[in-house]
Formats: structure tokens, sequence, C-alpha cells
């Protein structure tokens, strides 16, 4: 009997190869799709039983966890929720994270490498591991002032502080309560997230959408602030270089005629400074300089100022601006006026007076200042990182003068504080022609004091113009003064500061 | 078999054998303190202290070994020396992962509840008297032969039970009976019964069995008269899986058999007959019985049945995937988010909190066990006992295949139990018995032969007699 005995202890052995093989395959070869499996809650569950890092503005938490002792434990709180809803996201059961709470969800969670040392700490000395703070570099008085000038409409408002980069307001409307998003309650949650859909086809904003970096709208105007740094950098213009701004333009190789907003002349249909030109933001004059400088100097121009199609991160992604496909000198025209296939988002915007303000130097927009520990000791923080350098500071000084004139003379009027030189830019950019839609995006980008920058900003509304309403319907009686309040929020608070 | 002369043992006869007591006795104090480390952890963990039962637990565990050890080195001290510390550690890690199991149960409100663990050491205990029990009463295993008719007729019946009583399903399978209040599986205690019954009838018939044959396509098949007690079993196991719907125990005792009638008749035929008998069964069952149907389909694609029939076996990935390599650690992970932790999936419990390699420990320490059953089986002079340690090594190891192979999707699953590991009185009361018995016929196979026995071994029940060469 011993022979097959013999072999009934090798079959034994190749049954448990077998099932050492499969576990094999199971917690090593399959483990990480069946730990990320959305039905294992396991990986959730460990989260909620942590709690989670707060999400700091100036001191105080816009986001954070409060433990409840249910089977989830920690519930995630925004005091403010729709203030900072477009920067926090929200951190849901049932729809996953966005926003900060995506971005930045390892450090929130513990998990990031930077906690790592704190982390050992805690594995040491027993203590359930919690994870780290994030602070924002955002200001509440603009954040505030931001929001109340889109209360009512689809837009939205970013400012920069130029010098670094920081972002000290970012909104976006119409918002929404990232609490309701965050509850334990699947059915309330659904029902909240239903009710904020917009209808199919109605054409409302989704307020999950961060309209300041995750669309792209025609810019309007306000893109002639490339083209005159692409003009003034050549070193042929200067501000006062007279440049032809007819009353038609008629697009090269076309029959197609290009006019003024409104149809109003420049200058009677003589030359006109540019200047002048940027002053009252004169399309046939641009359209014309654009042609004459043509698409490559015009492009990399763009692309210094970050328009190069590719987004990027701060940490939250941004979508890449874009001049798009440039086909003939016709096209070259009308993209130098902003339309046509050019998209910036509204923090693109920003950037480029806020590159600008700093001397020509544009420094990445972020929003995160430092990352700390629970014991809200810092572990990291952002250093500002130049990205570009799209102009001289030579050139910038140039075009700080221009972009003044418009705010003291100009379209921009509506943006002027007493006692403080504020230069910017108005846009107003044409989308359609029949409908609701039809009304032009309205755009103001700017920053001040003129002298001395310390915040840059851009102001979008969607579809917020009034087309041929004289007075009423541009960037700069739309835009502009809600830019004013951002400044004026913030300059009073650095007054009273310091 | 082999005879006297190739004996190994034969050899050494006059040697001192050592008995390896002292070996034995350092495994287990090693398996103790494995235990109540793992105990420490799982407090020190869930609850960040010691629980004051930790005292008791830990004294009376200690104890069990000690008595166990003690009783060996009386009554088998040639008894091979890594049969009961790998049962010992086995059995910790079980009441371990049930202990953490009760306080998960408490804490988080999880699947598992209660307070199951003494419970269980309470039945180890039972399990402990009946090892004793065996080891006093049987002194020899052949005399186990002369009660194989009684012992067929009692593991029958056991295995009926359940079919014949009211209210015995659980989990869709009957092979529970309710006894003042606790679940009894008769099951397992018949599967000790049948085996002793197989080793007696084998012995007896082998050479009827082996001896006549004829030639069909190359293989040797046993006469159409002699295919008589496989019918039977097939037969038997059948009506377990239509009547107990328990494809584990039906699967289990019937490969037990065909492994025993082919370690009998070393005729490879019978395991093909085997093979084929269970899969036309097996076929007819998946065909005819809605249950089997279900249960193949969900062993084919879990995640396909995930909220019906699937849950359990793709809960049971989830937790072997989440513990990955090195596992959660004791009280770091969520096993009672799988259904029946503490019993059927107590092996998914050790993979997610112990990971791969705990897991893989253990089927090794399973695998230890078994081979050193076989071992003994090889090495023990009668054929009665070379059968018997045969069938019962080969019960564990088919059983923990079994099971195992469920767990992980390897096979589908069945209602049989981890062998010492899982929760539940009858499985570890019955594993202690049949430990008990592969011990003895350890002993039985490492003492030094003495003066010859008064009666030859081949004398107990032996009604045909063949010429053998």
């Amino acid at each position: 009997m011993n022979a097959p005995l013999r072999k009934v202890a090798i079959s034994v052995l190749v049954l448990f190869t077998l099932l050492i093989v499969n576990v094999n395959i199971i917690q090593v070869v399959r483990a990480q799709s069946l730990r990320e499996n959305p039905r294992n809650t396991r990986v959730l569950t460990e989260e909620y039983d942590r709690e989670r890092g707060a999400i700091v503005v100036a001191g105080n938490e816009v986001a954070s966890s409060v433990s409840t002792g249910e089977a989830l434990d920690y519930l995630r709180q925004y005091p403010q929720g729709p203030l900072y809803a477009a920067v926090t996201g929200y951190y849901s059961v049932l729809f996953g994270n966005t926003g900060m709470e995506r971005a930045e969800n390892d450090v929130l969670a513990g998990t990031d490498d930077r906690l790592a040392l704190r982390r050992l700490g805690d594995i040491l000395t027993g203590r359930d591991p919690s994870g780290g703070n994030v602070e924002l570099t955002l200001d509440p008085a603009v954040q505030q002032a931001a929001m109340d000038g889109l209360d009512g409409v689809t837009g939205a408002v970013v400012a920069i502080d130029p010098s670094t980069g920081a972002i000290l307001g970012m909104a976006s409307t119409p918002t929404y309560d990232p609490n309701q998003l965050s509850s334990h309650d699947p059915a309330a949650m659904r029902a909240y997230a239903d009710q904020i859909q917009p209808e199919a086809g109605s054409g409302d904003a989704d307020p999950l959408t961060n309209q300041a970096i995750d669309e792209r709208y025609s810019p309007g105007s306000i893109f002639k602030l490339v083209v005159s740094a692409a003009a003034l950098s050549t070193g042929d213009y200067t501000p006062e270089t007279t440049v032809p701004a007819p009353d038609l333009y008629t697009l090269p190789n076309s029959s197609n005629e290009l006019e003024n907003y409104n149809g109003e002349s420049c200058n009677g249909g003589a030359d006109q400074s540019l200047i002048d030109a940027l002053t009252i933001s004169c399309n046939t004059a641009f359209a014309e300089l654009g042609v004459t400088l043509g698409e490559d100097k015009l492009r990399d121009m763009a692309e210094a100022f970050g328009i190069d199609d590719e987004g990027f991160d701060i940490p939250l992604p941004v979508s890449g601006s874009t001049l798009g496909e440039i086909e003939d000198d016709a096209a070259l025209a009308q993209s130098s006026i902003g339309q046509r296939d050019v998209q910036l988002t509204p923090l693109q915007a920003a950037m480029i007076s806020a590159a600008i303000a700093n001397e020509g130097e544009l420094m990445k927009p972020y929003l995160v200042k430092s990352i700390q520990a629970p014991d809200l000791s810092v572990v990291d923080q952002t250093d500002p990182e130049e990205m570009s350098t799209p102009v001289s500071a030579d050139v910038a000084d140039e075009l700080t003068r221009m972009m003044t004139s418009v705010v003291a003379n100009g379209t921009g009027r509506k943006a002027r504080i007493d006692g403080v030189q504020v230069a910017g830019k108005t846009g107003t950019a044409e989308v359609g022609t029949t409908g609701d839609d039809a009304a032009p995006h309205t755009w103001f980008t700017g920053f001040a004091p003129a002298d001395d920058p310390q915040i840059a900003v851009a102001v979008f509304i969607k579809n917020g113009g009034q087309s041929g309403t004289e007075g009423t319907g541009t960037g700069g009686d739309v835009s502009a003064p809600i830019a004013k309040a951002v400044i004026q929020a913030y300059l009073d608070g650095q007054g009273a500061g310091g | 078999m082999s005879g006297p002369g190739t004996d190994p043992r034969a050899a050494t006869a006059g040697d001192p054998t050592p008995t390896r007591r002292g070996t034995e006795l350092a495994l287990l104090a090693f398996a103790v303190v494995i235990t109540l480390a793992a105990q420490c952890i799982v407090d020190l963990t869930v609850t960040d202290s010691l629980s004051p039962e930790l005292a008791t637990f830990g004294t009376w565990f200690t104890a069990l070994w000690v008595v166990a050890h003690l009783v060996v080195r009386r009554f088998a001290p040639y008894a091979d020396p890594l049969l009961l510390p790998c049962v010992a550690v086995l059995m910790g890690l079980g009441l371990t992962m049930i202990h953490r199991l009760d306080i998960a149960g408490d804490q988080l409100g999880g699947n598992s509840s209660g307070e199951d663990a003494p419970v269980q050491l309470l039945w180890a205990t039972v399990g402990l008297v009946l090892f004793v029990a065996v080891l006093v009463v049987v002194r020899d295993h052949r005399v186990l032969a002369r009660f194989a008719y009684t012992l067929a007729l009692v593991g029958l019946v056991l295995l009926a039970i359940p079919a014949v009583l009211p209210n015995s399903e659980i989990n869709g399978a009957k092979l529970w009976i309710r006894v003042a209040g606790f679940s009894i599986q008769p099951g397992e205690f018949a599967k000790i019964c049948l085996v002793v019954f197989f080793a007696a009838y084998l012995v007896d018939k082998r050479d009827v069995l082996a001896l006549a044959s004829r030639k069909v396509v190359g293989l040797e098949l046993p006469r159409g008269r002699d295919l008589g007690p496989v019918l039977l079993a097939w037969v038997a196991s059948i009506l377990v899986l239509v009547f107990e719907r328990d494809l584990g125990s039906s699967l289990l005792l019937f490969g037990i058999f065909v492994v025993m009638l082919y370690v009998a008749t070393e005729r490879a035929s019978w395991l093909v007959i085997g093979v084929v008998l269970f899969s036309g069964g097996a076929f007819v069952a998946y065909q005819v019985f809605g249950h089997v149907r279900v249960r193949v389909d969900t062993w084919l694609d879990p995640f396909a049945y995930v909220d019906t029939g699937g849950y359990q076996i793709v809960q049971s990935l989830f937790s072997l995937g989440t513990g990955g390599l090195f596992g959660a650690g004791l009280g770091g992970g969520r096993p009672d988010q799988v259904p029946v932790a503490k019993s059927d999936f107590i092996a998914s419990a050790i993979g997610e909190e112990l990971g791969l390699f705990g897991l893989v420990a253990v089927i090794v320490l399973y695998l230890v066990l078994v081979e050193r059953g076989l071992r003994t089986s090889l090495v023990v002079r009668d054929g009665f006992g070379k059968l018997l340690a045969a069938g019962l090594s080969f019960a564990v190891a088919w059983q923990v295949f079994v099971v195992l192979g469920g767990v992980t999707g390897l096979l589908p699953l069945t209602g049989l139990t981890t062998p010492f590991l899982a929760y539940g009185g009858s499985s570890l009361v019955a594993n202690f018995g049949l430990v008990a018995l592969l011990v003895r016929i350890s002993d039985a196979a490492r003492r030094p032969v003495a003066p010859p026995p008064a009666t030859p071994p081949k004398l107990t029940d032996a009604p045909t007699e063949v010429v053998r060469p």
C-alpha cells in the first residue's frame, strides 16, 4: 500500500500548492482591483474611521470632520459651504470627492508621504492616525466680495497675488452646498444632487462645474492685451505708435467686414495711437494689428501667458486655454479681438493681468499655502514658482500705462476706485445669434494699485451682457464693478492689517 | 502492503527509539506563546487595553495543551511530535480570530457579535476530553476494526439524522441538528466513523477488489460485482447531496472513500471510476437541482451575483484582496464584513488580517499535519492502521482543500468547516477525536518492535483467504 500512499501524499501537496497559488493570485495579483472595487467598503469605512484633516482659510476651517459615533464615523462639514464650494468640492460616500477634497486627498486622509514621520509616531503611540490640514491661499474678504458680485448670475471671479501667484479668491456661480452632498444619508444626497442638476437642454449651468477653471469661454476684447503685448515686444511699437483704426475692416481675402462694438467709429476712421485704441477697445485697429504681426508672434505671446492648450494643476485641474486653429488671416483678425476659436478660462484671464502686474513675470497660480500636520505644525509650504516671462519689465510698464488709461478714461471706468489707480481691460464676447444664449459674455481683467500691484483679478459673467444696448451690457458695465468690489475688499483688508 | 521484512522500523528495533516528547513540548509551548501574543495584539489594537479575561483564557488554553501533552506522554509516548503542535497553533489562531470578531461585533455592529470565543474554548475542552478518552480507551488502534460495522451503522445514522429531522436547514444545507440549544453537525462525527469502517472493510476485501480485473481501453477495470461497495458509497453520497443539499459532505465522503479504495487496492482504475461516477452525479445534480446550479453559477462568476448568491464569496475575495501581502494586522481589518466570518469564512479573516503570509502559513500547517499523518500511514505496520491513518489524514487534507478552495473561489462554496480553525463545537470535538486516532496510530508506528505481539495483526477479521506473494 505504500506506493499509492506516496502518490496520495504527492497529490495532497499538489492540491495545497493549488490553494497557495490561488491565494497568491487573489492577494497579490488581484489585490489592487479587489481593494478598489466600489463594492468593497473597507477602504471607505477605514477612511471614515479616521479624522480627516481640515481645509483652512485664514485660520478658519472651511471643511472639517466631526465624529458622529456611527458606522461611518466622521462626518464632513463645511461651515460656509456655498461660499467656498468651488474650491473645497465635496467629500461624498456616494459621489466620491471633488475639488480640494480630491486634489489633496492624500494629505487630508493622512496618507501623504510628507506626513509619514507623523504617522509613524501615531503608530508607535497607538493613536488613530488623523489627516493633515490644507491651508489655502484664499482671502475671506476677497472670496465674499466675489461671491456677492456674482449673486444671481452664472460666472466666475479669480483673484491672484501677482507677485507670488497665490490665488486670493476663486468664486464660481451658481454654487451649491457641499454639506448636502457629504452627508451620510444616501437618499438625501441623491435628492439634492437631482435638485441642483440643471434640466437637460435648459442651458443652465451645472453648479458642480467650477466656472473659473473647468470651463473656457471666448475672451473678447481682454485678448487685446495679448495682442498689445506682442506688438510692444517687437520693439516696433510704443503705446503712442499710431495704427490704422478704420470704421470697417475688410477681412483679408474675404468680402466680410469687421465692425466696432455697436458699429461705432474709433477715431473717425483715422489712425489711432495704441493706447487710445485699447482705451476705447477699438476692434478694427486690433484686428488689423494682429494680422500685421502675424500668427506666429501672436501665438508665441499667448503661449508665454499660458494659453497653450495644456492644462495644469493648482492643484485643482485647470482646463487648457487655447487660441484654436487659425486657418487664415481672416481668422487671425477675428482671433486678435478674442473671438473665433480663442477660449480662456477665467483663471487664465487673471493670469494675463497678474503677469503684467508682476513686471512681466508670470507666477504659477496656486491654492495651497501650506500643509499642516494634525497639530498645526507646518509640514510643507508652497514656494512661489515662476511659470514664464511673457513680456519684459518695460513692456509690462507700457501695458500697465495703457490699462490704467482704460480704467481712467475708457471702457473700464466702472472699476475706478477713489485714491487707487486701477489698471484693467474689459471684454464683451459675442457668442451667438439667437435666444438667451446670444447675450455676450462679459469680462474684466485688471490689477491694482497700478504703481504697486497687490491683486490681479478677472471677472467673467456668462451671457451677462446685452447686445446692442449701449451703456448697460458690456464687460465695462457688468464685470468691472465686481472687479472693483473685489479689489477694494482686498486693499481694505490689507490696509487694516498693516 | 510491505511485509514485516521491509518495515523500516524492524531494522531499528534494537535501538532505543527517541520518543521526541521534548520536541513536542517545546513546539506546544511555542504554539501557546504565538496564540497568547496574538490575543494580546488583538486586544491592544481593537480596545487599547488588555481584557481581564485574557488571563483566564491564557491559563485555560495553556492547561489544555499541558494536559494533552501529559496524556500523550503517558499513553502514546512514541506518537508523532508534530501532530499536536500543529493542531495547537491552528486552534489558537482560530480562537484569536473568533475573539477578534467578537469584539468587532460589539464595537462596530458588523455581521458578527457575541461571546463565541469562550464557547469555542469550552468546546475545545470537550474535544480534549474526547482526545484523552480515545487515547486511554483505545490502547491499540486495531481494536477499532472489530467495531467496524457498528461504526458504519452509527456513521450512516449520524449522516441521515439531519435529513430526517425537521428544522435542520441552515444556509440552504441540512447538516445540523439542534439539541438543547446547541447546533450539532453530526456529519463531522459520521466522517470519522465511516473512515474507520472503510479502513476495516477495505483491508478485508482489498485483495478481491485488487485481483480480479479485465482490461478495457488500457484500463484495468474491476469485475462488475466488485463495483458494489464503490457504487454504494456513491449512492450514499448522492443521497446526502439530494436530501441534505450538502455538496461538501457528499464530495468529502466520496473522495475519502475513493482514495482509500485506491490505497487499499493499488489500482488507479478505482480513481478513474470514482471521478467518472462523481462527475456524472454532479452533472445530473447540476441539471436537476436548483441549489447546486446556483452554487456552481456563482462560483464561475461571483461578481455577476454580487447581490444574491455571490455576496459571501465576493466579500471573502474583498477581504483577502484588501489584506494583500502582509495583511491589515490583527484587529486592523474589517473581516466582520464577511458573512459567517467565524465559521465558514474564518480563512478570509486570517487572510485579511495576517495577509498572504499568514494564510499560506496556515495552509502549510495543515500540510504538515496531513503529511505527518500520511507518514504515519507509511510507517505503521498493519494494513488497517495504514488505511485508517491514510483515510483520516486525507480526510483532513480533502476537507481543507474543499473549504479553502471554496472561500478563495477555486471551488464552489460548500458548508464544510475549516478543521480546528472555524467556530463550531461539533467540528472541533470531532477533529480532536480524529487527531487522537492519528496520535494513537503514530505511536504504534514509531514504537520499537518489542517482543512479537501475541496475535498477528491480520487475524482481526478475515473471512476471505487469498494467496499472497
